[in-house]
């Protein structure tokens, strides 16, 4: 094994001559662009399928909640389906046999229908974990709000889910991250994210411990960041007198 | 639109090409859940331990697997292995070291866990009735601590069993590789997909039900 070669990133993609300022200019790629490209694409899936995954994850979650049977099953039965197929087998299937069977859906973007597949994957752990949040809260609470005459729907608008919300920010925080490291899948449908970064540049360059080096620390830094950012909102909106409440 | 088929799928196919990928995938999922969980609770054990040099290199070892995803893990290693053994090792032997290696990690927070879950008496019990460390732990402790913890032992497997078939990254042969060599040759993509999902499904959520029952009897027993 020879020494760190590090200018492997000045390499333009093409000719694999090195560029002086490391960033290619018109026409020119250096796997330095190719690298920040491919984290730009590794963001974009993951914060979009994390709106996708946050959206129908609540609502799935809210619903297994309901006093009602047909919405507890409904809930109930998205949890399993997404829970228990693996991500790779439904990006697949996402890829490959929804358009199949439904023709409308022939055009789209391949990133659209990993984005949906990741959020769907993901909104089935969210709603575990907003169901839990809403039954960690004492029965008391939804009472208390029908008794003052709140309907039901407003009972959870202004008395369960700001609590609920708030108790689920820390597993929250850890599906959040997750999903960074789950968009990794994508490569398998040539999405130009952070892993097929790295296994095409590592096989062009050959240079694969600096490559995967160098995609390992971006996956360190986004999930860190993400961290970061939902730890500041925890501590933003927590509520005095509560159990991490402080002050 | 609507034309599915399935009638290739004869027993043959399935055998021939489904079979052997289904066999490897049970043989990943059982050999990394049996050294997970061994070396788990070593892990463990270190990071419970009172002596820095054993608890920093276990929480450094288990922080760093717990947060790089998977497939770069598996890449990872498909291409440190060569390197360090000082030749080329097949896709699958490299899967079972990968898999066992970083199943570690999550196994011995869940054991982590499970011996916190024991009630600090029982260790002090362990040694006023003479015992030494390891045989309060191998006795007294970890006994219960499985117990308490085997509902989450059981769906860690069952991701784990869904996470083999990440091994694609690396063209290991497996379950999933096996429908998508069946779908190819016989140019039936959808439906091969199809059946990989549904039987992902039957066997993970079938588990998992199982699981649940077993919580309720460990949680009546207690």
């Amino acid at each position: 094994m020879s020494s760190w070669d590090w200018q492997v990133f000045c390499k333009d993609t093409i000719d694999g001559e090195i560029v002086p300022r490391c960033f290619g200019g018109a026409g020119d790629v250096t796997y330095l662009d190719w690298l920040l490209s491919a984290w730009g694409w590794t963001l974009s899936v993951s914060l979009l399928a994390l709106g996708v995954a946050l959206v129908l994850g609540s609502i799935m979650g809210i619903l297994r909640t309901a006093p009602h049977r047909g919405l507890v099953l409904l809930g109930n039965a998205w949890t399993e389906l997404f829970r228990n197929i693996p991500l790779l087998v439904q990006i697949f299937l996402w890829y490959h046999v929804v358009p199949a069977l439904i023709p409308p859906l022939r055009g789209v973007p391949s990133f659209i229908l990993v984005v949906l597949g990741l959020g769907l994957f993901t909104s089935a752990r969210i709603s575990e974990q907003v169901k839990a949040g809403i039954q960690s809260l004492p029965r008391g609470q939804r009472m208390a709000g029908l008794a003052l005459g709140f309907t039901l729907p407003q009972t959870y608008r202004h008395v369960i889910l700001p609590m609920a919300f708030r108790i689920v920010i820390p597993p929250l925080t850890s599906e959040s991250m997750n999903i960074v490291k789950n968009s990794a899948v994508a490569f398998a449908v040539s999405i130009s994210e952070l892993t097929l970064f790295a296994l095409q540049a590592q096989e062009e360059t050959a240079r694969g411990i600096e490559i995967y080096l160098a995609v390992t620390g971006l996956y360190f830094i986004t999930a860190f960041a993400i961290n970061r950012v939902l730890h500041f909102i925890e501590q933003r909106v927590r509520v005095p007198g509560m159990i991490g409440g402080g002050r | 639109m609507l034309n599915l088929d399935f009638a290739f799928l004869t027993p043959q196919v399935v055998s021939s090409y489904v079979l052997k990928g289904f066999v490897f995938s049970l043989q990943l999922t059982f050999i990394a859940m049996l050294g997970g969980i061994a070396l788990g609770t070593v892990l463990a054990l270190m990071r419970l331990s009172s002596k820095p040099w054993l608890t920093l290199p276990a929480a450094a070892y288990v922080n760093t697997m717990r947060s790089i995803p998977l497939v770069m893990v598996i890449l990872w290693f498909f291409l440190l292995i060569p390197l360090i053994i000082g030749r080329p090792l097949g896709a699958e032997m490299s899967a079972i070291i990968t898999f066992t290696l970083f199943e570690a990690a999550y196994y011995s927070e869940i054991m982590r866990a499970g011996i916190q879950s024991v009630a600090r008496g029982q260790v002090a019990a362990g040694y006023a009735l003479g015992m030494r460390y390891g045989q309060t732990m191998r006795l007294v402790v970890l006994p219960q601590a499985f117990r308490n913890m085997l509902p989450v032992l059981l769906t860690q497997t069952i991701i784990l069993f869904q996470d083999t078939s990440l091994v694609y990254a690396i063209g290991a042969y497996d379950l999933l590789k096996g429908f998508e060599v069946a779908g190819k040759n016989f140019n039936r993509p959808v439906e091969t997909y199809l059946v990989a999902a549904v039987l992902y499904f039957a066997i993970s959520f079938s588990l998992s039900m199982l699981v649940r029952k077993l919580q309720q009897r460990i949680a009546i027993i207690r």
